[in-house]
């Protein structure tokens, strides 16, 4: 084979010159047009793509609470029959878990992490691509499902029995079994991606202790998305396989045992409440430290507690399992270290309050979100408490109350901090802000909303509301507080729509943002808004956590080529730049390998042998994948040196 | 903070790769070792808790055949031999030898699939006859779909060294392969151990 003509390398200058600009703009532009948008492997159009089908989740998943809030409005209302309401709890919580939280957690982190640590691209782009396509495959499976009547209905945890072959026949749990197949493998992937990241393409001078707080978040995040997620996927895989080639991993009739599925679920399912909410840590740290214009105070503190968080929270799984035969010692350890996990996050909030304390507050938008989330997170943290003792339990376990608990967490420590994120990145993702006043309008209908609408969830608990019931006789004397729930939900859903009118009328005529409209610290604030192609033009060489607070100037780096894809590797824990990496160019294997994984998956609900002939058009998609082409041989020859 | 124009940081010097935890390639490949090794780390958790639980473990008296579970343990723990052997020679940029060794490599692997074959036969029961069948079958499942995926990656690298003009960052790739190749090998012994001998215990 005859090598091409090989490129003429080109490395940047400091001060970086327009010409520069020019070929690092055309070098690590996607390709135009639809064939370029299917190749495309730039972490921010990836990551644009990933936060955007997020939110179509996220509104889907609303519209189906929705529906749950108006069938539950007034007693004995039969909007939606039982059978249909059970598949809209399935996928609501389905959605909300798989779907969104933990995906626009990642989403977020794939755009915004490479800009924070000062880094020309993230690590693996075409795995990266290959990942969100898994995920949107995923995703429109559940959907496609629920539309032709093979919703999942087992609740998004498919306890067995329930879920098993012989109480679920047909292919509605399949369905859920393959959607967690599909999102889990996406999440693992992201997950590997942000450890490699963070641990590699940090700017020179970026040591591990001067890495932004949002960057630990998400590093600790990702370390137990690598240890939580393989539990639910084998799990599922057990229980397809269960369902499909008739074995008895919890059939007990054969030996196979029901509480199986409940330890491995929740193996994953607690350590994701905490991977979930995490990365929302991060975002408050980001946002009151420059809403506070101040470092944080306690940096060490706060890593410290982020990392404890990480492992505690592998501990506490059996907690949601009170309700079962388990040994009563066995319980009193996971009550115990149920409690403990409130000091490593009391920590965390102190130090914020600290921070608070000592700013000079501008309470605008982001900070706002940021404040709520001191009084819903901390409520939801002191249900959790209470949840955590054994006896209480057995009373509140299967009512209103853990809703009510779930969602004060979840949405308090994740969805409050993520709209303050939104808030406050938005000019970097697009150059234009965010309109303050719809802002607040977005702020107060979801405060009070969700206040309205999930308080009352407390009290009909402790009042003896089952979950999942479709609906209640009037006798019970719960209407009252139900109609107001649904009366808040009615808030939420205007606080959503504000939301995205003002998103879609910002990116017009918002007010243009320049590269740091909130006079922020940290390195993604020290390029333009959007980013250039290769988000620097020349990269940082930081020597604080704060580099932009910094009263000394920072240098940059030069010779890092600007006519190949050249990317600057550093030490783990020094950040020393150590070699220069090429990264991949543009490519569709990835799109077609999950088309091929996603017939793989899809296959597999309906026969075993999908596994073994769809495993052909896998195995040749990946191969493309990695073969190198001509040119791409020709580039790396280009740039070669040996160590 | 106003960038100062003189101070810059060169890099151009760097080289354009490094072994070990210097490539990106060894941080992908310890974060799927530590998916994979969970996951392992659960099947036998699950072995266990049912073993545990059920009245009779396994419930009928034939025991897997352990004769060639143990011929294919003996060929996968000789198979780290030709692998470090391409990783040292990849890592000396000996490429010539290093691809030679990767394909004694792949004849290990093939041999031990072959074999593979034999040993699902021998198990002495099925996936469907009880839960004890199935946990026995997902753990040879998992172990065997790692070992055709690393055949397929040796296949496929060795492919790209002979047939591609040659980079020298191909040697970070063979020697990371073996690294992965160890880690079908390492986690091999604990589920050979818990299939074959844990019954006999």
């Amino acid at each position: 084979m005859k090598a091409l003509a090989s490129t003429p390398v080109r490395r940047n200058s400091v001060p970086p010159t327009p010409e520069d600009r020019a070929l690092l703009d055309a070098t690590w532009r996607d390709p135009p047009g639809f064939r370029g948008w299917c190749m495309a492997v730039n972490h921010k159009s990836i990551g644009r793509r990933f936060i955007i089908t997020a939110f179509v989740f996220f509104a889907a998943g609303g519209l189906l609470a929705a529906l749950m809030r108006w069938q539950l409005a007034v007693p004995d209302n039969h909007v939606l029959g039982p059978d249909t309401y059970n598949q809209i709890f399935t996928l609501h919580g389905s959605t909300m878990m798989f779907l969104f939280a933990v995906p626009v957690m990642q989403a977020v982190a794939v755009y915004l992490l490479p800009l924070t640590l000062g880094a020309r691209a993230i690590a693996f782009p075409r795995m990266n691509a290959y990942a969100y396509w898994v995920y949107l495959f995923g995703g429109l499976l559940l959907f496609a499902g629920f539309v032709f009547d093979a919703g999942p209905d087992a609740g998004w945890f498919a306890y067995v029995p329930l879920s098993g072959p012989e109480y679920s026949p047909g292919k509605r749990v399949d369905y859920w079994a393959q959607l967690i197949t599909f999102t889990e493998l996406s999440a693992l992937l992201e997950a590997i991606i942000i450890v490699t990241t963070v641990m590699k393409l940090r700017a020179p001078g970026m040591t591990l202790t001067r890495m932004p707080l949002y960057a630990w978040a998400m590093l600790v995040t990702a370390c137990m998305v690598i240890f939580a997620m393989p539990a639910v996927m084998f799990a599922s895989t057990a229980l397809l396989l269960d369902r499909l080639v008739g074995t008895e991993f919890f059939n007990p009739g054969e030996d196979g045992e029901p509480l199986l599925w409940q330890h491995l679920f929740w193996f994953f399912g607690h350590p994701e409440v905490y991977l979930i909410f995490i990365p929302g840590l991060g975002f408050m740290s980001a946002i009151i430290a420059t809403f506070a214009r101040r470092p944080i105070v306690g940096y060490v503190p706060m890593v410290l507690s982020l990392v404890a968080t990480g492992f505690l929270a592998f501990g506490l799984w059996v907690h949601h399992m009170f309700a079962t035969t388990l040994p009563d010692a066995g319980k009193d350890i996971f009550t115990i270290s149920s409690m403990l996990i409130a000091i490593p996050s009391a920590v965390q909030i102190f130090c914020w309050i600290a921070t608070l304390w000592l700013g000079r507050l501008e309470f605008r938008t982001p900070l706002l979100f940021v404040l709520a989330f001191f009084v819903i997170l901390v409520l939801g943290g002191l249900t959790g408490l209470q949840l955590a003792s054994v006896p209480l339990d057995l009373q509140l376990h299967d009512t209103y109350f853990v809703v009510a608990h779930l969602h004060y967490v979840l949405i308090g420590g994740a969805v409050f901090p993520l709209f303050g994120a939104c808030y406050y990145w938005f000019p970097k993702f697009t150059g234009r802000l965010l309109d303050e006043r719809a802002g607040r309008w977005h702020f107060w209908l979801w405060f009070v909303g969700f206040n309205l609408s999930f308080f009352p969830m407390h009290l009909l608990g402790l009042d003896g509301m089952p979950r999942r019931v479709y609906t209640y006789p009037a006798e019970m004397g719960w209407g009252t507080l139900n109609l107001l729930a649904t009366a808040g939900a009615v808030l939420l859903a205007a606080g959503v729509l504000v939301f995205g009118g003002n998103v879609l009328r910002s990116l017009r005529h918002g007010e243009r943002a320049g590269p740091d409209p909130w006079r922020g610290g940290t390195l993604e604030w020290a390029t333009e808004s959007p980013p250039s192609p290769a988000n620097f033009d020349a990269l940082w060489v930081v020597h604080s956590a704060y580099p932009l607070w910094d009263p000394q100037p920072m240098a940059r780096v030069s010779g890092l080529a600007t006519s190949h894809r050249e990317v600057l590797v550093t030490t783990p824990g020094v950040a020393r730049p150590d070699t220069r990496v090429i990264f991949p160019d543009p490519s569709p294997w990835p799109l077609a390998a999950a088309l091929a994984t996603a017939v793989l998956f899809v296959g597999s609900i309906y026969t075993p042998w999908a596994v073994v002939w769809a495993m052909i058009p896998v195995a040749a998609t990946l191969t493309a994948w990695f073969w190198p082409s001509a040119r791409e041989t020709a580039e790396h020859l280009d740039v070669e040196r040996a160590p | 903070m106003t960038p100062e124009p003189n101070r810059a940081l060169d890099v151009a010097a760097l080289p354009s790769f490094g072994f070990g935890h210097r490539s990106l390639t060894w941080w992908g490949l310890q974060g799927i070792v530590a998916i994979e090794a969970t996951v392992f780390a659960l099947a036998i958790g699950s072995y266990l808790y049912l073993a545990t639980h059920a009245a009779r473990w396994p419930p009928t008296e034939e025991l897997p055949d352990p004769i060639w579970g143990s011929l294919n343990t003996a060929i996968l723990l000789a198979s780290a031999w030709p692998n470090q052997i391409a990783r040292r020679r990849a890592e000396r940029y000996d490429r010539r030898s290093a691809q030679r060794w990767m394909l004694v490599c792949l004849a290990f692997a093939v041999v031990f699939i072959v074999l593979r074959v034999f040993e699902f036969r021998s198990l002495g029961c099925r996936w469907d006859s009880s839960a004890y069948g199935s946990i026995v079958w997902m753990l040879l499942g998992l172990h065997t779909v790692h070992l055709v995926t690393d055949t397929w990656d040796t296949a496929v690298l060795a492919l790209v060294c002979y047939t591609r003009p040659f980079e020298t960052r191909r040697f970070v790739d063979i020697s990371e392969n073996a690294v992965y190749w160890y880690f079908v090998v390492a986690s091999w012994l604990p589920i050979y151990a818990v299939i074959y001998w844990l019954p006999r215990w």
